[in-house]
């Protein structure tokens, strides 16, 4: 199962700080998310980067995840 | 991975293929186009700081012989408060119009009213001069502390602070709030045998390209409207420009012409829809490019800031909490780089307790815009002024107090994921192996080290590798060219074609003939347009094959390709031979690269500066500076050490001597090059350029960006010599003579 | 207002051109001639990117009457490089990647020619103080000012 990790902003709508979810791609995980937790919405998540086992992906859909990947949901611009 | 990988192409110093163009004159930038029948379109700028414009009569100016249009904020066909993606990430639509043609409000001294064509510019200017406009002066906010008393004059009565607990329903200067912690700061503090805390300023800066901003647009109501101007992402310029007028983006075709430098400044639009509209009203092609004041005063600078910083360590050296609290300018409209300041403040120090705050204000200047690292170099600056000052206090070398605390991979960051692979270590080794480091200083001289951390980015970059019959090829990227990056294309593609370089050409495609790419910002480019370069030179090695089995009468699978050449048992083929005969065997060849780019590694730099101070001028001599910083793999090392070297000056600058400098009643008083005073070749020592290559794990070759970072040390590096010089703590800059001077005469 | 005409001499060649008493010879080189090598970066005397030459004196284009140019010989970035066979200087500006947008190259060609035929073997200090009217904000000089000092020694030798 793999983890997802709030950040203090998020973690404000989910009361958690981690959780872990059954998905196995990035586009499965807001579903399960957004059931789980109704004050988060999936255009919220959606858009924010997120961080898949380090890896910074911007607009993300079919990542996959894996068994003990970690999660990060962040805000994201680009730079000069 | 690519350790110990031997390269033929990469890793050499090629002639930049567009590099005889550029040393000839030939080569056309962003001012340099001229159509048939072409007029000329200038800006009315605002004499106030904050304003509401209460009238505005255009018929004198409209009744000048050679006056063709004029353009304002009505003629933006429909505009919504919505958010488009810009070069910067993304932007308000209402503030992005609202900043190229101001509604009903002057929000910063420069700040564009209208625009008119005629037929010369002199004739434009005259008109400028004929309209009749009537305001409602309003005090100005030109600093944070100002803007956010209780009592400040607010710019938008309908901005409420975003990101506290509950959304406050009187509108302020405060934009939004941002927080970002780890473990337990003040369990952190606790620990501590020493801790400094210090408040820390930085001036608006400006990125100084040399080239004004300028492009010339023709309005062509059959769907054919051009556009050629000088930008960092010619896409973005589409994008942002088709919204405005409400065009399909197939209506607009944007030419991205050879750029004069942009340093993040050139990732949005304030000329572009304007000449269009320009050109629309007057059924002539428009030509409009900024005066070098108008780029200070109304081009996007970068955000003055006020912050605070504490840190906590240990007698031996282990930081144990680090705490932030900043406070950057946004400009007129919101959206500073504070998040990008607190995301990076504290990232190359693996230390469980973090805490930083920060808050975007907007005040009466001109809105900021991306400056390489947008964001870092403020909150950076304080962050290792306060670790040089830790490392003072308890007695170690600054590099060994850093070695002791750095980020490495697995180091968790405050933004959320842990580091992968990263090269502070090494960097931090080079600087104190490097020459400067065991150089003696003498009298009144001080010596400064800091680090720099900065994401980089990937993103979308589209790719056509078009081979021609005599087996040379065209590389047409979507990525403007600001620094070399077509030597770096060339390279990757000649290494991954195994053919020499000079039979590749690099172009840069308009938004018509390649696909969707993002802009040159970020670091992207060499990284991220790199990658969709070897991917396009690898579907052409797999259509090379293809052929070749065609030929031979083989399968693919069967047929190896290197050094141009294909082969199986017997036969070979070089490429010239299949690109010959490609008519024969399913016509010519195309290689595409369209990605998104994942995987953008962080670059870490590591600088020392080297300063003597005159303490009865407060004139600062730059004696040595050194600049090492981890590029991944340097593709061409010579470009790669340039943005060390440029980097390494624009922070010297922004330490040492540049600021805006404004009047009480908001008017920027040194709009040109001689006030603003960027480094001249005379300021400087040469800029010894240490390259670490630590390999990206995401990149075939292992970049990493190299764009950003190096302007990120030099401000805490630099100030900090000065500091260690007069051996009076430096907290604000720029160190001027003047304020340097005062620092010694405060504390005489 | 009448235009005015002028004879003058550009890279060697006989011009004539007409134009308004108030534009710079920056404005003629690049809007009248086409001959647009020449850039603009202030318009103010202030960052030499119209560096040119007007009867072998260096000065800034923008700073220049168009008008002043009756009688004189100007030599632009144009006139520097002997058709395809680029300038020594042209050619180690090239080899050091001594540019990276650029904008500043023409103007600091055009300059290091003068300062080369003023002083054939500036020192590194020389060099940084003649050239301090060229502002180049990409590369901070170090590159610049190596492609330099080749090219002073290189022309010695082949002097
Ligand atoms: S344009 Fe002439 S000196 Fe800048
Ligand atoms: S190379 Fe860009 S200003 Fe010099």
């Amino acid at each position: 199962m793999a983890t997802v990790i709030f950040s203090g902003e998020l973690e404000k709508l989910t009361g958690d700080i981690r959780t872990e979810i059954s998905s196995t791609v990035y586009r499965d995980m807001v579903t399960e998310l957004v059931a789980r937790y109704p004050a988060l919405s999936r255009q919220l998540l959606e858009e924010m980067a997120v961080a898949i086992d380090g890896v910074i992906i911007v607009d993300p859909l079919l990542e996959e995840l894996l068994e003990d990947s970690e999660v990060h949901f962040l805000h994201f611009v680009a730079g000069g | 991975m690519s350790e110990a990988k031997q390269y033929k192409y990469i890793g050499t110093r090629s002639i930049r293929p567009d590099g005889f163009d550029k040393v000839t004159g030939r080569a056309n930038y962003g001012a340099d186009m001229s159509l048939p029948g072409m007029i000329w379109g200038k800006i009315l700028r605002s004499p106030h700081a904050h304003a509401k414009i209460k009238s505005i009569d255009t018929t004198k100016a409209e009744a000048l012989a050679g006056v063709l249009a004029i353009a304002s904020y009505n003629d933006f066909p429909s505009v919504a408060d919505e958010v488009v993606a810009t070069g910067e990430g993304s932007s308000n639509l209402l503030d992005l119009a609202n900043n190229i043609l101001a509604k009903d409000k002057v929000l910063y001294h420069g700040h564009a009213i209208l625009a008119i064509g005629a037929r010369t510019a002199a004739i434009a200017e005259q008109a400028l001069g004929l309209v009749e406009i009537e305001y409602e002066v309003l005090k100005p906010v030109l600093d944070v502390n100002d803007a956010m008393a209780a009592d400040a004059p607010v710019l938008h009565d309908n901005m409420f602070t975003q990101g506290l607990a509950e959304t406050p329903t009187k509108a302020s200067n405060i934009a939004a709030r941002q927080e970002f912690k780890m473990g337990d700061v003040e369990a952190g503090f606790a620990e501590a045998d020493l801790i400094v805390e210090r408040d820390f300023y930085t001036p608006t800066v400006h990125q100084g390209y040399i080239e004004p901003h300028a492009c010339t647009a023709r309005y062509d109501a059959d769907g054919q409207s051009m556009l050629w101007c000088s930008t960092q992402g010619h896409f973005d310029v589409r994008a942002s420009t088709a919204k405005l007028l409400s065009l399909n983006l197939n209506r607009l075709k944007v030419i991205a012409s050879e750029i004069g430098g942009g340093f993040g400044g050139k990732t949005t639009v304030y000329l572009e829809p304007v000449a269009l509209i320009l050109s629309k009203k007057s059924g002539r092609p428009v030509k409009m490019i900024m005066d070098r004041d108008e780029v200070f005063k109304a081009s996007g600078p970068g955000s003055a800031t006020r912050n605070w910083v504490k840190i906590g360590a240990k007698k031996d050296g282990t930081i144990t909490a680090m705490q932030a609290l900043l406070h950057y300018e946004a400009g007129a409209f919101k959206g500073s780089p504070v998040m990008m300041g607190c995301m990076t403040a504290f990232t190359p120090y693996a230390v469980p307790n973090m805490y930083v705050e920060g808050y975007d204000v907007v005040v009466n200047k001109p809105k900021v815009a991306a400056y390489r690292a947008p964001g870092a170099p403020q909150a950076e600056y304080a962050a290792e002024m306060v670790v040089n000052e830790i490392a003072d206090k308890l007695g170690i070398d600054p590099i060994d107090l850093r070695l002791q605390n750095a980020a490495k991979e697995g180091t968790q960051t405050i933004y959320g994921p842990k580091l992968k692979a990263v090269g502070l270590v090494e960097c931090l080794e080079a600087a104190k192996n490097s020459p400067q480091y065991q150089e003696a200083l003498k009298e009144n001289q001080g010596r400064g080290v800091a680090a720099g951390f900065w994401f980089n980015v990937g993103g979308q970059s589209s790719v056509t590798l078009n081979m021609n019959p005599d087996g040379t090829g065209t590389i047409v990227e979507g990525s403007p060219d600001i620094g070399g990056s077509r030597a770096s294309m060339q390279l990757m593609a000649a290494e991954e074609l195994g053919m020499p370089a000079e039979n590749l050409k690099p172009i840069i495609g308009d938004t018509e003939n390649v696909a969707f790419s993002a802009g040159t910002g970020g670091s992207r480019t060499t990284f991220a347009t790199g990658m969709a370069v070897i991917e396009a030179a690898q579907d052409v090695v797999r259509q090379l094959k293809e052929r070749s089995a065609a030929v031979w009468n083989l399968t693919a699978d069967q047929i190896e390709y290197a050094e141009g050449e294909t082969f199986s048992g017997d036969n070979r083929m070089t490429v010239a031979e299949i690109c010959a005969g490609a008519e024969r065997t399913g016509g010519q060849i195309t290689g595409r690269g369209n990605i998104n780019a994942r995987g953008a590694g962080p670059s870490f730099a590591v600088h020392l500066c080297d300063v003597e101070v005159d303490k009865d001028t407060g004139k600062v001599d730059v004696l040595r500076y050194t600049a090492v910083q981890d590029a991944g793999k340097a593709i061409h090392p010579s470009y790669v050490e340039g943005q060390l070297q440029g980097g390494a000056v624009q922070g010297i600058g922004w330490a040492l001597n540049e600021e805006y400098v404004y009047s009480a009643d908001g008017h920027m008083e040194n709009a040109g090059f001689l006030d603003y005073r960027i480094p001249l070749a005379s300021d400087l020592p040469m800029i010894d350029a240490i390259i670490v290559e630590v390999p990206n794990p995401f990149h075939p070759f292992g970049v990493r960006g190299v764009g950003e970072s190096g302007i990120i040390p030099p401000l805490a590096a630099t100030a900090y010599a000065v500091s260690q010089a007069i051996g009076l703590p430096i907290t604000d800059l720029p160190c001027s003579p003047p304020n340097v001077l005062k620092v010694i005469q405060d504390n005489a | 207002m009448a235009k005015i005409h002028v004879n003058t001499s550009i890279n060697g060649e006989v011009v004539e051109f007409l134009c308004e008493p108030h534009e710079t010879l920056l404005d003629v080189l690049r809007n009248d001639l086409q001959l647009t090598g020449t850039k603009e970066g202030c318009a103010s005397g202030d960052c030499g990117a119209c560096s040119v030459t007007v009867n072998d004196a260096l000065v800034c284009s923008c700073l220049v009457l168009g008008v002043e140019a009756e009688g004189a010989e100007i030599g632009t970035i144009e006139g520097v490089s002997n058709k395809d066979q680029l300038h020594v200087i042209q050619q180690k500006f090239l080899e050091h990647a001594a540019l990276q947008c650029g904008i500043c190259t023409p103007g600091l060609v055009v300059s290091t020619k003068k300062l080369l035929e003023e002083n054939p073997n500036p020192t590194e200090e020389q060099a940084r103080y003649y050239l301090a009217g060229n502002l180049c904000r990409c590369t901070g000089y170090d590159k610049i000012i190596r492609a330099v000092m080749d090219a002073a020694e290189t022309m010695r030798g082949a002097a």
